[in-house]
């Protein structure tokens, strides 16, 4: 019984020093108590892999997005990109859109993520003809 | 007994049949409910699942049509209406709709408050006119006979009542 609380205590307390601010994608959620944990750039490169398939499906797209904004982060603008090129493949404008809305969402209170990762992706957005929402004026109710 | 098995039989057939399913009742059952298949995937507005399982729009129109041909076009070709079209083709609201929030609560709490006003007229009421008189024992005089009583019979002298009274002056401490 007191091993299992002092393991709860200590997965407890890992998760307290582990919860730096971060900007972007941190480490996946996964706390094991053994082997190696995925780095963050392992993270990026596993899911920039996953949007840049060349013949990923609508469903894949959907999925994958849905669990990324699931994560406890905001996805790195190399992931983003991927992502929108994945909707210019699939021919889906809307979608692209809503990512971008996802991502501002995402941020919560840290509001400097928004722009910066606006920024990073502005040649993308000028190269695919994606709008912001500020753009389309959606970005207010 | 049978008489009262036809009663009932008359009952079911006439009275009750007309009440659960009159003409008025079932057109509106039928009729104002848009059927939902719950067996298939939906459409949902929701924060944590950016992309819904499927658009909002279904059954598109000649031009919405020809708008999601010109989407499988370049992007830099369609105006910022047409672009704005097709996002709403897809998705029903926004983030920042979905975010909104409405004016509801106030009228809850101005519900609320009216029934709890209503409900404390009917409180006072209640005491005013159905109330009798209360016990003789509650009056002035009738509590000022306790008091004396208690005071004479020294009630709890140590910490309590009687340790309150001073004896000698004859009055409150």
């Amino acid at each position: 019984m007191f091993r299992a609380a002092l393991r709860l205590s200590v997965s407890g307390a890992r998760s307290l020093t582990r919860s730096r601010p971060q900007y972007t994608a941190s480490v996946a959620a996964r706390s094991y108590s053994h082997g190696k944990q995925e780095t963050d750039e392992e993270f990026d490169a596993r899911w920039v892999t996953y949007f840049s398939k060349p013949d990923i499906d609508a469903w894949e797209l959907r999925k994958g997005m849905n669990t990324l904004i699931g994560y406890d982060l905001v996805p790195e603008p190399k992931i983003l990109e991927a992502a929108l090129r994945a909707c210019r493949r699939l021919n889906d404008l809307a979608s692209a859109i809503r990512i971008l809305e996802a991502v501002k969402d995402k941020s919560g209170p840290h509001k400097e993520i928004y722009p910066y990762v606006l920024q990073e992706l502005q040649p993308t957005l000028n190269e695919l003809g994606i709008p912001t929402p500020e753009e389309l004026g959606i970005d207010k109710a | 007994m049978l008489a009262s098995r036809a009663l009932v039989r008359g009952l079911q057939s006439g009275f009750w049949r007309r009440v659960s399913t009159s003409s008025a009742a079932w057109v509106a059952h039928t009729h104002d409910v848009d059927v939902v298949d719950c067996s298939v995937p939906q459409y949902n507005n929701r924060l944590d699942t950016p992309l819904p399982d499927v658009p909002f729009v279904r059954n598109l129109s000649v031009e919405q049509k020809k708008l999601k041909e010109n989407e499988k076009g370049s992007w830099t070709q369609l105006t910022k209406e047409e672009k704005l079209a097709l996002y709403r083709l897809t998705h029903e609201l926004s983030y920042a709709e979905m975010r909104q929030g409405s004016k509801e609560w106030m009228t809850v709490l101005g519900g609320v408050f009216i029934f709890l006003g209503f409900t404390g007229l009917l409180v006072w009421w209640q005491r005013v006119y159905v109330y009798g008189d209360v016990p003789h024992t509650l009056s002035q005089e009738s509590v000022a006979q306790q008091t004396q009583r208690m005071i004479d019979m020294r009630v709890n002298p140590v910490h309590g009542f009687s340790n309150k009274w001073d004896y000698e002056k004859k009055q409150w401490k």
